[in-house]
């Protein structure tokens, strides 16, 4: 059992993690009860419970979501599917931004830490999550991770969830904005295909825009299938290999890093560690 | 795969319940899930019974009520029907829409002993 919130143990590990700490109940596997009992409806009742399915994650996202505030950490959700580009997004963004402001990532794959050794290589902090058989991070491993990573004030979060455009939509993990990569070597109708993903973001990349003059793909087509379902989306063009687009990339992160820092104030001195604990 | 972890969720309100209320048996739950929710009911249905096996849970009947999709269409200032994220307003046809209604998934009832 984890001693920080007392979760079960489960599939998720996160990297440098206490023995204790290392495995999550992300599974939640329920255990098994004996009932010897014969069953019968005579004393059945009928229980109200009104409770939303995804009430506890969305519980441990909004502690996430105010400790991250009262630091003043700008914390954004990148989402994708497998190879649209977020890591090397990611890589580049730490070089050109890195130096002027912290940057901390937290990394989601099933398997490996080769994503946050590449984020490691840049000299910036990062926590690998492996999610093992889960399809999607949620707000207890990011919780855990943030112990784990100890962001420091009025810095930049990035998250780069597991590969994925289906699952990871419905799980809030505490970030400011959700912001969805869709490379151009992929299909126009993607938004279409996964509305929920693209709903959910406040920002659209469009990655690997250098590729654009060897392929058939329509931007505009794409960008207007997108606004279907978030008429208020956001779009970047961007391609972290040839730079084109990053610098409108970098100023709607510096925007919004600059609006958390003034949110989350000078006064306070830095949250302890243990304030990122996730408290079941 | 995320019906698993949404079953597993409601697995564990059941559970939970069964324990504040000293319930033995769970025969019956009644969920809300709404049309522009992510989630498939019989993805729902087929992930929670693998997942309720051998609990207090095994075998219940889960009875899923739909919830209609609802948005906000700009253009024509009013509440209109939507079935699915990415469709057009049933009234203009255009696409200012904002979703209103129907994302919702809960557990609503359980009728246990």
């Amino acid at each position: 059992m984890c001693s920080t919130c007392g979760c079960e143990t489960g599939e998720a590990v996160i990297e440098g993690g206490s023995s204790d700490h290392a495995r999550l109940h992300a599974a939640c596997m329920p255990h098994s009860h004996a009932h010897d009992d014969p069953v019968g409806h005579s004393s059945a009742r009928i229980l109200r419970i009104e409770q939303d399915i995804l009430a506890k994650n969305d519980a441990y996202a909004a502690h996430n979501r105010r400790a991250l505030a009262e630091r003043g950490i700008f914390a954004l959700n990148l989402v994708s599917a497998p190879g649209a580009g977020k890591t090397a997004l990611l890589v580049q963004t730490i070089r050109a931004l890195g130096a002027g402001c912290p940057i901390c990532v937290v990394e989601g794959d099933q398997q490996t830490s080769n994503d946050a050794e590449r984020i490691r290589a840049t000299g910036a902090r990062a926590v690998q999550i492996n999610t093992g058989k889960g399809c999607h991070l949620d707000a207890h491993m990011v919780g855990h991770a943030l112990a784990q990573l100890d962001p420091p004030r009025h810095g930049i979060l990035m998250i780069e969830n597991v590969g994925n455009l289906v699952c990871p939509a419905a799980f809030d993990l505490g970030e400011a904005h959700k912001v969805v990569l869709l490379s151009v070597t992929e299909g126009e109708d993607k938004p279409l295909k996964y509305p929920d993903m693209f709903r959910r973001a406040s920002l659209m990349l469009l990655s690997k825009i250098d590729l654009l003059p060897h392929l058939d793909f329509d931007l505009r087509c794409c960008i207007d299938n997108a606004r279907r379902t978030n008429p208020d989306l956001n779009v970047i063009g961007i391609s972290a290999r040839s730079g084109e687009g990053m610098a409108e990339w970098f100023a709607w992160i510096g925007k919004g890093a600059q609006l958390a820092r003034a949110a989350g104030g000078a006064q306070a001195p830095a949250a302890p560690l243990a304030e990122w604990s996730v408290h079941a | 795969m995320h019906e698993m972890a949404l079953a597993e969720e409601v697995l564990q309100i059941v559970q939970d319940t069964a324990r504040r209320e000293g319930l033995r048996r769970v025969h019956a739950l009644w969920l809300e899930i709404g049309q522009l929710s992510s989630v498939e009911p019989e993805a729902l249905r087929f992930c929670f019974d693998a997942v309720a096996r051998d609990s207090i849970a095994a075998g219940a009947r889960l009875e899923i009520v739909a919830a209609p999709g609802k948005a906000w269409c700009e253009a024509c200032a009013e509440h209109v029907a939507l079935a699915a994220l990415g469709e057009a307003c049933p009234r203009c046809g255009g696409y200012r829409l904002r979703v209103t209604g129907g994302t919702q998934m809960r557990v609503r009832e359980l009728e246990a002993e």
